[in-house]
């Protein structure tokens, strides 16, 4: 996994509340076997007019001018600014795999469903949670300035504006850590295996019916 | 000191190591998988050069992709074709059981967990599927997971988790003719939001849900993820014990006393404290539909299309009149009586023996309207079929004019070739009505097993209490 340390990147905003897994990445790409390549088809039903489906070109697909990805301005984003409850829905870790493959390594917004928020830390993409009323004025911020972009920094656990104002947030520290350091969570869980072991020892005798 | 929580009592018992910060390892001890979320998940243990910690405590099924007409000729799209491949070769190579296609008892991963007794009280069980809460029905601790912990749990049999917040949505009295777990499960998130449970752990309890069935308590708890909740639970209970005796990897003999002693303690405390407790009346809830396109976004039978100028908040009042324009449905409209193209009963939400049941009760002796070009039923596994038809559940909804299925996920996602057209408007038993779920620019409207054959029969939603 990649590491995040600090990113500084042009901000998109997408102004919907409760946008689900199934409009990050529609079911019919997850028919895929792989784990890369679904950036083209981030938001396929909102980008393009017509209908996707894996294996299809995306390059001479009619995009949709209204959608906020597609915007001149916003070309080469790597934050998105988002409303409540993103990725809420299906567990499809296909989500943060097609919002990573198009390229973008922050999300901002005032909540985040559980699975989804989870997933981002696998895979590089580091989830804020910042208060609503904050979240709406950089909405507000980022409208108004073409070339808005934010500076995170994980380790600080600060969002930093084009004025240098400095945002403080919130991660679980364990998170921090493996993100800051791109570590792989198996190789950590592993270093427990005498734990595991006496685990399911225990458990052998306390409910035997589990290892039948 | 107080009482101690159902959800305490299942996390205390899979804690194997806790960081200073809290941070648990958990150990899972029921691993389901399906083939839409595990071929990278394996791809990633053999580039690893690991192995499955247990494959014994994995069970794999296909049901995403397969299809629900004749099965004979395999899979006609490659892509899916491929990916149900990739299971079985997957589980070939690394031990793990897996009940194929062609196996009577393929279906739903969710419907032949507890089905088969794999779902068993106490356990912690995992799927890479968001709708793993239904098994939180049988006093389990059940979740879904990324795709990235599907191989973590290959490769360790644990995940590293943090404690939940715990709700107990608590609902008395006696539930109306014709009301059925579904609304209530429609009603609790019309009442907390789709983000309402959100870093919750929910425990659904009450007089009107001990009364509820095996399969009511699934549908409810399957609905939970629905809530925001990662979990769902119901307390262990005769009924539970009841369902779980004699499932084919049930315990027996003096391993299941052995369980039921303990499983008969899986229940929340009488004087535990939750972190929120919510509380609704039975008696009032009434057959449920929704209007837009998120599961928040719903009435009753008797109820209207809302006004977005009406919305509690600028954000919703944006995401109302979004779904409106979605839906195709103007503010102020009567739910009652708005048409149906196309009609689903189904899904990991409600495809049980008892919701077909239901739903033929309703069907019996009508006929599906003609404005209504497609009617199905999808059984959740071989077995449920098989029990439909040993009751004649199949004639009666053949001699309406539904279709009768196989055995899969089928239009709850669409992954398969069932699915709506762009301004299809669908009565559904599943559990999501997200933009483009069941297909793209279809009108999904989510209800129970019986309000859905009513809609199919009446051609429009209608009052199943007085049809």
């Amino acid at each position: 996994m990649q590491a995040f340390t600090v990113h500084d990147g042009l901000v998109t905003p997408l102004d919907r509340a409760n946008v689900d897994t199934d409009a990050i990445i529609p079911k019919q790409f997850l028919k895929s076997i792989k784990r890369a390549g679904f950036g083209p088809n981030l938001f396929d039903e909102w980008r393009y007019l017509d209908h996707g489906e894996p294996g299809k070109s995306n390059h001479d697909r009619p995009l949709n001018p209204e959608f906020v990805l597609n915007q001149p301005r916003y070309q080469g984003a790597s934050v998105l600014l988002a409303r409540e409850n993103f990725g809420c829905g299906s567990s499809r870790e296909h989500a943060p795999w097609a919002l990573e493959d198009y390229g973008f390594r922050a999300i901002i917004a005032p909540s985040f469903a559980d699975i989804f928020y989870n997933n981002c830390f696998k895979n590089g993409i580091l989830p804020i949670v910042l208060d609503a009323a904050v979240v709406d004025r950089l909405f507000r911020e980022c409208g108004a300035n073409e070339g808005y972009a934010l500076t995170v920094d994980l380790d600080k656990q600060t969002v930093t504006t084009p004025t240098g104002e400095a945002i403080p947030f919130d991660v679980d520290a364990g998170r921090k850590h493996r993100l800051l350091n791109g570590l792989d969570d198996i190789g950590l869980t592993l270093l427990q295996a005498d734990r595991i072991k006496a685990y399911e020892e225990r458990r052998k005798v306390e409910a035997p019916w589990l290892f039948a | 000191m107080s009482g101690q929580t159902l959800f305490k009592k299942l996390w205390d018992a899979h804690v194997v190591h806790v960081e200073p910060d809290g941070t648990t390892l958990l150990y899972i001890d029921r691993h389901l998988v399906h083939e839409v979320t595990s071929p990278q998940a394996f791809e990633g243990l053999k580039l690893a050069r690991r192995t499955p910690r247990r494959a014994d405590a994995a069970i794999a099924v296909p049901d995403h992709n397969v299809p629900t007409t004749d099965r004979s000729q395999g899979i006609a799209d490659p892509v899916s074709r491929l990916q149900v491949e990739t299971l079985d070769a997957n589980c070939a190579e690394f031990g793990i059981t897996e009940f194929r296609m062609d196996d009577i008892r393929q279906g739903i991963v969710h419907v032949i967990g507890p089905e088969e007794g794999l779902t068993l009280p106490g356990m912690t069980v995992v799927c890479g599927d968001s709708h793993t809460s239904t098994h939180g029905a049988f006093g389990a601790l059940a979740f879904g997971i990324g795709t990235s912990e599907v191989e973590h749990v290959l490769a360790t049999q644990c995940l590293w988790q943090k404690p939940s917040k715990t709700m107990l949505v608590k609902v008395e009295g006696q539930l109306g003719r014709g009301v059925t777990a579904k609304d209530v499960a429609l009603a609790i998130i019309g009442e907390i939001g789709t983000a309402g449970g959100t870093g919750y752990a929910l425990e659904f309890g009450g007089s009107a849900i001990r009364a509820l069935t095996m399969e009511g308590r699934m549908t409810l708890c399957n609905m939970a993820i629905e809530a925001g909740a990662r979990a769902g639970m119901v307390a262990v209970d005769q009924t539970t014990i009841d369902y779980v005796k004699g499932r084919p990897y049930s315990p027996t003999g003096a391993a299941w006393d052995q369980a039921v002693a303990w499983w008969n303690t899986l229940h929340s405390d009488a004087d535990a404290v939750f972190d929120r407790v919510v509380e609704l009346d039975a008696a009032t809830i009434a057959p449920q539909v929704t209007w837009g396109t998120s599961p928040e976004m719903v009435t009753t039978i008797n109820g209207r299309v809302p006004d977005p100028a009406a919305a509690p908040s600028e954000v919703k009042r944006h995401d109302w009149t979004r779904a409106l324009e979605y839906m195709g449905l103007q503010a102020g409209t009567p739910v009652a009586g708005i048409a149906v193209d196309k009609v689903f009963i189904g899904s990991c939400t409600n495809s049980r023996i008892e919701d077909l049941r239901e739903a033929a009760a309703v069907a019996s002796g009508r006929k599906v309207a003609s404005n209504v070009k497609l009617a199905m039923v999808v059984p959740g596994s071989g077995l449920v079929k098989q029990q439909a038809e040993a009751e004649g559940l199949d004639r009666i909804f053949l001699a309406a004019g539904f279709e009768w299925r196989e055995p899969g996920c089928s239009m709850c996602l669409a992954m398969n070739a069932d699915r709506l057209e762009p301004g299809e408007r669908c009565a559904s038993t599943s559990n999501r009505n997200f933009e483009g779920r069941q297909g793209q620019g279809g009108r999904t409207h989510l209800v129970s097993p019986a309000m859905a054959a009513a809609a199919a029969c009446a051609g429009h939603f209608v009052d199943v209490r007085n049809f």
